[in-house]
C-alpha cells in the first residue's frame, strides 16, 4: 500500500535529515522544547497509526469481493440495505478516547511550559523589524542594558525571558531547537521564555509573512557556559577603541553616510532605523543571518545590499572605492 | 370581501404526456438570443455557468502555483523577484479559496439540488442569476489589479499592519478588499437562496430525513455563511476606510488593534473552510453508495455529524492565532475545541467504510475518485489534530506542514470529489457519457501526482521551512523535497488538463447517455438526459431515501414513491411550495422568467466598487442610483407573480 | 410505513403571507445583516477593552443623550405605525395601509435629519481616534440600513395608495415591515452599546 511505503520512507529520510536541517525540531534542546518534542512525536505516532489503519480498512472494504462490471444503464443487483452501523459506534468511539487522550495530553504540556522554573536570569527585549531582529539586553542596573541585532547570546541551562515587540509589521520569534513561536505584533508586548540546555549556535527565522524579504529574516542564538557569557556581554558594553589610519577615515565616512541609521556606541553615529552595529565583528553572520561575516562579503553588502536582499529597508550608499575600503576597514575594527 | 378563496385552486394530477410536455417546454425553457443568454434564471444554465467560471479560475490559480513552484524546486532561486512571488502566491490562495471552492460547491448544488428534491427551479431564480453575475463581476474586478501588475501581495489572509497603507501603498489592497466585499454580496444572496429552497421547495413526502447528504452540506454550509460571511466583509471594509478614510481600527500607532482584523477574518475564515468541503463530502456521501450497491450506512448519523461539524466550526477560529501571545485559557479551550471537531468527521469515514465495505464496490472512474477521497480525507485529518495541539502547534504553525495540512483538506476533501461528481452527473448535465479509460489515467495522474506534490511537505514543514518565502538557502536540507513536490505538482496538474480534456472531448463525441446510466436511486435520475427545462412533468411524490431503489429493496407497495402520476402545475410557470418539516403541499408558487435585471445590478454594484476604489464618489453616486434603480425595478409588484390583488395571469379568480 | 401525500384539495397561488419565498428570504436576509452588526458592536467592545487615556473612549467622555433619545423614541414610533398600518390591511383596510406606511417613511426621514444633526455636533470626526472611527462608521451603517428603508418604506406607500395590496396578497408589506422593525431592534442595540455601557461603566 502506497501510504505505507510513503510512511516508512520519510521516516527513515526524517532521522537521517534530522542533524542536517538546522531548523527542525523532531529533536530539541532544552526544558521548554523538550516535553513538545515527546508530544509532537506521539501525535505523529497516533497520525500515521491511524492513516495506516484507515488505509487497511479501505483497501480491504474495496478487494474483499470480486468487483462488479458495469455497462451504462444496465440494472444491477442491490445489497441489502442493513447492517454497518457497528462501524460508527466502535470506530468513532475510539477515535474519540485517542482523541480526549491527546487533549488531556496537550493541556497537560501547555501548563508545563507555561512557565520557567527557575526564575529567568536574563531579560532579553527582541523588537521584529523590516527585515531584521533588534536585540536589548534588559538589566536592573541601567549601565549595563545594551542593544545589538541579529544574533542572541544565552547563558546555557538556564532559562531566558523573551519580551517582544512588534517594531513595523506583525513577524514571529522561532527558534526551533529551543522553543515554540511567538508573535511580536505591533501594539502589545508577548512575553515567552526558552533555555538551552547544551551549548551550540541555535538557527532561527522570522515565520509570520511581513513583506518582501521575510525569506532573508533569519537569527543565531548561540548558548554559551554562563562565564562566556557574562564575558560576552561586558565586551559588548565596552568602548569601541579608537582607531587609526584608513580605518579612521572610515568612521568619518561612516559617521556621514551610515550614522543616519546605524548605531556604534561611543560614536556620532546614533541612528536607530537599521541595526546596531557597536560590535559587529563578534557576529557571525550579517544581513539577518543571512550572509557569513567575512571581508569580502561584508563589503559586498555594504556597497550593494539590493543585489543580495532586494527590497531591504537599506539604501544603495553609492559609495567610491575609497569610501568603501575605509567604511570597511572601519567596521573591521568593531570588535 | 375578498378572502384566501379568491386565490385557490385545484390543481390538476395527471401523467405526463406529449401536450403537456410540449407547454411545459414553451413555458420554462430560456428564451432564444442575448436575453435569454444574459438574462436565463434557469438553475441549471447557472450552475453549469459557475462550473465552468470556477474551473477557470482553478486553472489560473493552478497555474499561478506552478510558476512560484518552478522558483521553489531548488535552493536560490532567481526565476521570480519577491514582489513576484508575493503577488503569485496570495492571487493563489485568493482564486482558489474564493473564486473555485465555494463556487464550484455552489455551481453543482445549483444545478442538482432542484432535480434531488423533485423541484421545477430553485426558491429565487432571479437571485440565483445574480448570485452568478455578481461572482463573475467579482472575480475580474480581483483579478483587474493583478493583470495591471499591482495585485494583493499580502497574503491571502492579509494581515495588518503588513496590508495597511503605511506598509503597503499602491491599489493592490484596495482591490482586494472591494472585491472581496462584492463577492461576499454573491455568496450571501446564494446562501439565502438555498436555505429558502430546502424550506419551501422539497416535493410531496421528501421529509427532511430524506433528503440527500449533497443536501444537507450545501445546507449546512449556507447557513453558516449566512452568519460568517458579514465578518471578513467587514473585516475588509474597516481596512479600506483606514487606507482611504483615515479611520483607526487596526490602526496600532493611534490605538486600534491588528488582532482584531485577525479575530473578523478567522472568525469567518475558519466556518469557511468547512463551508468549502460539507458539500463534497456530501457529494461522496451520495454518489459512492451508488457503486457501493446499497444506501449509505448511517444516514442520520452522517448528516447531524455535517451539522455538527458546521457548528463547532464556529469554535475554534482562534487556532489560526495561537501564537499570538493569547492566555493561556483560551488557548486551551481552543485546542480542545479544535481536537475534538475531528470526531463528527470520523463519523463520516467510518460511514463510507461501512458501507464500502458491506456493499458491492463497482469500479468505475468515480469510484476510484470517491474512494480516494477517504484516504486523503484521513491524511488531511490527522495533520489538522496535530495542529490542533497548541504546544505542537507553536512548532508546526506557519512551516509547509501546515501547507501539507490545507493541500491535504482543500484538495483532497474538494477537488477530489469534485472530480468524482464530474464523472458521476456528466452523463445527467449532458446527456453523453465520459470516456472511462481516459478516466482512469486521469485518475492515477492526478492521485499520483497530488501525493508526490504534497506528502513531502510534512517533511519539509517538520525540518522548519516556513511558509511564505520566495527562496531559500541551501544549508537547510530542504531541497531534494522541493524538488519532488515540484514535480509531483506538475503532474497533478496535468492530471487536470486530462480531467478536462476528457470532458470537453466527450461533450463532443462521447456515447449518448441513457436516463439512469449508473443504476442510482434518486430522482435526478428519473428525468432525461439532460433534463428538461422544466426538470419534472408531474411533480413526484417521494416515500423515501432512495425512490428507484425501492422494489429492489422491497419496500411494501403502499408506501412506494410516485414517479410518473403527480400535480401538473401548468398553468404558467409554477412550482410546488411544501410546509418545512413534513413537505405537504401548501402553495402554487409562480416563477419568474428570464430577465436582465439581475445582471443590471450585478454592474451597478460593481460601478459603486469601481468608484470606492477610485475613491471618486461622483462614479459611487451614479453606481449606487443605478443599483437603487435595478432593486426597485426587481421588487416592483407584478400580477403575473402573485404579488398584487390581481389574479395572476390565466388564474381563475374562484377555483 | 404507508405514507400518501393527498394531492386534492385547494392550494393558494401567488406570494401570500409567510408562504411566499420572498418572506423567507428578507428572514436571512435579516439574519445575515444581524450579523454583520454584531461584528460591528464586536468591534467596539473588542476596542473599548484595550486600554487607553483617560476620556478617550468614549472620546470626550459620555455621548450626549439629548438628541439620541429621543430620537430613538422617533425611531420606534416609526415601527409602530408601520406595524399599524399592517394591521390595517389585514383587515382589508387599504387608506390605513397607506396611511401608517407614510408616517413611517416620514419619521425614519426625521430620524436621518435628527441624526445628521448630531453628527455635525460631534466634536470629533471620523479620523480622529479609534472611538471616533468607530461611532461613525457604526453609526453609519445604521443610518445606510435606514435610507435604504425609508426609500423602501415611500415605494411601499406608493404602491398601497395605487391599491396594488389587499387583504390575501400583500407580501410586500409584510416582507418591508419585517425588514423595517428590525432595522429599530439594531438601532436598540447600537444605541444600548454607545450610549449606555460607559454608563455602566465600560469606558476609560
Amino acid at each position: 500500500m502506497r501510504a505505507v511505503q510513503v510512511a516508512i520512507l520519510s521516516t527513515v529520510f526524517l532521522w537521517s535529515n534530522a542533524r542536517a536541517a538546522p531548523l527542525q525540531y523532531l529533536t530539541g534542546a532544552g526544558d521548554k522544547a523538550t516535553p513538545v518534542v515527546f508530544l509532537t512525536w506521539g501525535l505523529i505516532i497516533i497520525s500515521i497509526s491511524v492513516i495506516l489503519i484507515i488505509g487497511l480498512l479501505l483497501a480491504g472494504a474495496i478487494w474483499r469481493r470480486p468487483g462488479e462490471d458495469w455497462t451504462p444503464g444496465a440494472r444491477t443487483a442491490l445489497k441489502s440495505h442493513e447492517g454497518g452501523l457497528n462501524w460508527l459506534w466502535i470506530g468513532v468511539g475510539i477515535s474519540t478516547l485517542v482523541l480526549l487522550f491527546s487533549v488531556v495530553w496537550t493541556v497537560k504540556v501547555l501548563a508545563e511550559i507555561q512557565a520557567p522554573t527557575p526564575k529567568p536570569a536574563v531579560t532579553i527585549e527582541i523588537t521584529g523589524r523590516q527585515w531584521w531582529w533588534q536585540v536589548r539586553y534588559l538589566s536592573d542596573d541601567n549601565a549595563r542594558q545594551f542593544v545589538t541585532a541579529n544574533e542572541i547570546h544565552i547563558p546555557v541551562g538556564a532559562p531566558v525571558r523573551l519580551k517582544l515587540v512588534g517594531g513595523d509589521v506583525i513577524h514571529s520569534f522561532w527558534v526551533p531547537q529551543l522553543a515554540g513561536k511567538m508573535d511580536a505584533i505591533p501594539g502589545q508586548i508577548n512575553e515567552t521564555w526558552f533555555e538551552a540546555s547544551a551549548p551550540g549556535v541555535y538557527r532561527g527565522q522570522c515565520t509570520e509573512y511581513c513583506g518582501l524579504q521575510h525569506a532573508h529574516m533569519s537569527f543565531l542564538v548561540v548558548a554559551q557556559p554562563a562565564s562566556e557569557f557574562r564575558r560576552w556581554w561586558d565586551r559588548q558594553l565596552a568602548p569601541p577603541a579608537p582607531p587609526t589610519g584608513r580605518a579612521q577615515a572610515g568612521q568619518t565616512g561612516f559617521q556621514m553616510r551610515c550614522g543616519s541609521c546605524h548605531t556604534v556606541r561611543g560614536t556620532e553615529a546614533a541612528g536607530a532605523l537599521g541595526p546596531d552595529l557597536s560590535h559587529l565583528m563578534q557576529r557571525a553572520t550579517i544581513a539577518a543571518g543571512q550572509l557569513p561575516n567575512n571581508g569580502p562579503v561584508l563589503a559586498h553588502w555594504i556597497s550593494d545590499p539590493q543585489s543580495m536582499k532586494p527590497g531591504a529597508l537599506m539604501p544603495t550608499p553609492s559609495l567610491t572605492e575609497t569610501e568603501l575600503a575605509n567604511i570597511h576597514a572601519y567596521l573591521k575594527t568593531l570588535d | 370581501m375578498t378572502s384566501i378563496d379568491d386565490y385557490e385552486r385545484s390543481p390538476s394530477i395527471g401523467q405526463p404526456s406529449p401536450a403537456l410536455t410540449e407547454k411545459l417546454k414553451s413555458l420554462w425553457e430560456t428564451k432564444p438570443g442575448f436575453i435569454g443568454w444574459l438574462g436565463s434564471v434557469d438553475h441549471k444554465e447557472i450552475g453549469l455557468r459557475y462550473i465552468v467560471t470556477a474551473f477557470a479560475f482553478l486553472v489560473i490559480g493552478g497555474i499561478e502555483a506552478l510558476i512560484f513552484r518552478v522558483q521553489l524546486a531548488w535552493s536560490n532561486m532567481r526565476l521570480l523577484t519577491p514582489e513576484q512571488y508575493d503577488q503569485l502566491f496570495t492571487m493563489h490562495g485568493m482564486t482558489m479559496i474564493f473564486l473555485y471552492a465555494g463556487p464550484i460547491l455552489s455551481g453543482f448544488s445549483n444545478y442538482l439540488w432542484p432535480l434531488l428534491l423533485g423541484s421545477r427551479d430553485m426558491a429565487l431564480p432571479r437571485l440565483n442569476a445574480l448570485s452568478y453575475w455578481i461572482f463573475l463581476c467579482a472575480g475580474l474586478f480581483l483579478y483587474s489589479s493583478f493583470l495591471m501588475g499591482f495585485g494583493p501581495n499580502a497574503g491571502w489572509f492579509n494581515y495588518v499592519p503588513l496590508a495597511a497603507r503605511a506598509y503597503n501603498n499602491g491599489p493592490n489592497i484596495d482591490i482586494y478588499s472591494l472585491g472581496m466585499i462584492l463577492l461576499g454580496i454573491s455568496t450571501t444572496v446564494g446562501a439565502i437562496n438555498f436555505i429558502v429552497t430546502f424550506l419551501r421547495l422539497r416535493c410531496p413526502g421528501m421529509s427532511i430525513n430524506r433528503v440527500p447528504i449533497l443536501i444537507w452540506g450545501t445546507l449546512t454550509a449556507n447557513a453558516a455563511n449566512i452568519f460568517a460571511i458579514p465578518s471578513v466583509s467587514l473585516a475588509f471594509l474597516l481596512l479600506w476606510m483606514d487606507r482611504n478614510l483615515g479611520t483607526h481600527f487596526f490602526d496600532t500607532t493611534a490605538g486600534g488593534s491588528a488582532m482584531l482584523w485577525q479575530h473578523l477574518f478567522w472568525m469567518f475564515g475558519h466556518p469557511w473552510v468547512y463551508a468549502i468541503v460539507l458539500p463534497a463530502m456530501g457529494m461522496v456521501s451520495d454518489g459512492l453508495p451508488v457503486f457501493c450497491r446499497r444506501p449509505l450506512v448511517g444516514y442520520t448519523a452522517v448528516a447531524l455529524a455535517t451539522v455538527a461539524t458546521m457548528v463547532l466550526g464556529f469554535g475554534v477560529w482562534v487556532h489560526h492565532m495561537f501564537a499570538t501571545g493569547l492566555p493561556t485559557i483560551s488557548l486551551s479551550f481552543f485546542s480542545a475545541a479544535s481536537i475534538i471537531i475531528t470526531v463528527p468527521s470520523s463519523v463520516a469515514v467510518f460511514a463510507w467504510l461501512a458501507t464500502i465495505w458491506t456493499g458491492r464496490p463497482v469500479f468505475t472512474t468515480p469510484f476510484l475518485f470517491f474512494v480516494s477521497f477517504i484516504l486523503l480525507f484521513t491524511i488531511g485529518g490527522v495533520s489538522g489534530f496535530m495542529t490542533g495541539s497548541v504546544p505542537v502547534d507553536w512548532q508546526l504553525t506557519d512551516t509547509y506542514f501546515v501547507v501539507a495540512h490545507l493541500h491535504y483538506v482543500l484538495i483532497g476533501i474538494n477537488v477530489f470529489p469534485v472530480a468524482g461528481a464530474i464523472y458521476f452527473w456528466f452523463p445527467k448535465f449532458t446527456g453523453k457519457l465520459m470516456d472511462e479509460r481516459l478516466g482512469r489515467w486521469n485518475f492515477w495522474t492526478m492521485f499520483i501526482g497530488f501525493n508526490l506534490g504534497f506528502f513531502p511537505m510534512h517533511i519539509s514543514g517538520l525540518l522548519g521551512m516556513p511558509r511564505r518565502i520566495y527562496t531559500y538557502p541551501d544549508s537547510m536540507g530542504w531541497d531534494w523535497l522541493n524538488l519532488i513536490t515540484t514535480i509531483g505538482s506538475f503532474l497533478f496538474g496535468f492530471g487536470v488538463l486530462l480531467l478536462i480534456y476528457n470532458v470537453i472531448r466527450s461533450v463532443r463525441h462521447g456515447p449518448t447517455a441513457p436516463a439512469n446510466p449508473w443504476d442510482a436511486p434518486t430522482l435526478e435520475w428519473t428525468t432525461s438526459s439532460p433534463p428538461p427545462p422544466y426538470n419534472f412533468a408531474v411533480i413526484p411524490v417521494v416515500a423515501s431515501r432512495h425512490p428507484l431503489w425501492e422494489e429492489r429493496l422491497n419496500q411494501s407497495e403502499g408506501s412506494r414513491s410516485q414517479i410518473e402520476t403527480g400535480l401538473l402545475l401548468d398553468h404558467g410557470k409554477e412550482a410546488l411550495g411544501t410546509t418545512t418539516l413534513d413537505a405537504e403541499p401548501n402553495i402554487i408558487l409562480k416563477m419568474p422568467d428570464d430577465t436582465l435585471v439581475p445582471l443590471y445590478l450585478a454592474l451597478s454594484m460593481t460601478v459603486v466598487a469601481t468608484g470606492l476604489g477610485l475613491v471618486n464618489w461622483w462614479v459611487v453616486a451614479v453606481g449606487g442610483a443605478l443599483t437603487a434603480t435595478c432593486i426597485l425595478a426587481w421588487l416592483w409588484p407584478e400580477a403575473r407573480l402573485g404579488e398584487t390583488a390581481a389574479p395572476a395571469t390565466g388564474e381563475p379568480r374562484h377555483g | 410505513m404507508a405514507e400518501r401525500h393527498t394531492l386534492e384539495g385547494r392550494l393558494p397561488v401567488g406570494a401570500i403571507n409567510t408562504r411566499a419565498s420572498g418572506w423567507w428570504a428578507m428572514i436571512f436576509t435579516v439574519f445575515t445583516e444581524a450579523s454583520l452588526f454584531a461584528y460591528l458592536l464586536f468591534s467596539y467592545y473588542y476596542l473599548a477593552v484595550q486600554p487607553h487615556l483617560p476620556g478617550t473612549f468614549p472620546e470626550g467622555g459620555q455621548p450626549d443623550l439629548k438628541l439620541a433619545l429621543p430620537n430613538t423614541i422617533i425611531l420606534i414610533a416609526s415601527s409602530l405605525a408601520v406595524a399599524w398600518a399592517q394591521l390595517g390591511i389585514e383587515r382589508g383596510n387599504k387608506h390605513r395601509l397607506a396611511l401608517g406606511l407614510g408616517i413611517g417613511a416620514a419619521l425614519g426621514l426625521v430620524f436621518l435629519i435628527i441624526q445628521y444633526f448630531e453628527w455635525a455636533a460631534k466634536p470629533f470626526t471620523l479620523s480622529s481616534t479609534p472611538y471616533s472611527s468607530l461611532y461613525f462608521v457604526v453609526t453609519g451603517f445604521h443610518m445606510a440600513h435606514v435610507v435604504v428603508g425609508v426609500v423602501m418604506l415611500s415605494a411601499l406607500t406608493w404602491w398601497s395608495w395605487r391599491g396594488y395590496f389587499n387583504r390575501v396578497r400583500y407580501a410586500h408589506i409584510h416582507i418591508g415591515a419585517l425588514y423595517w422593525h428590525f432595522v429599530d431592534v439594531v438601532w436598540i442595540a447600537v444605541f444600548i452599546t454607545f450610549y449606555l455601557t460607559p454608563l455602566l461603566g465600560l469606558r476609560a
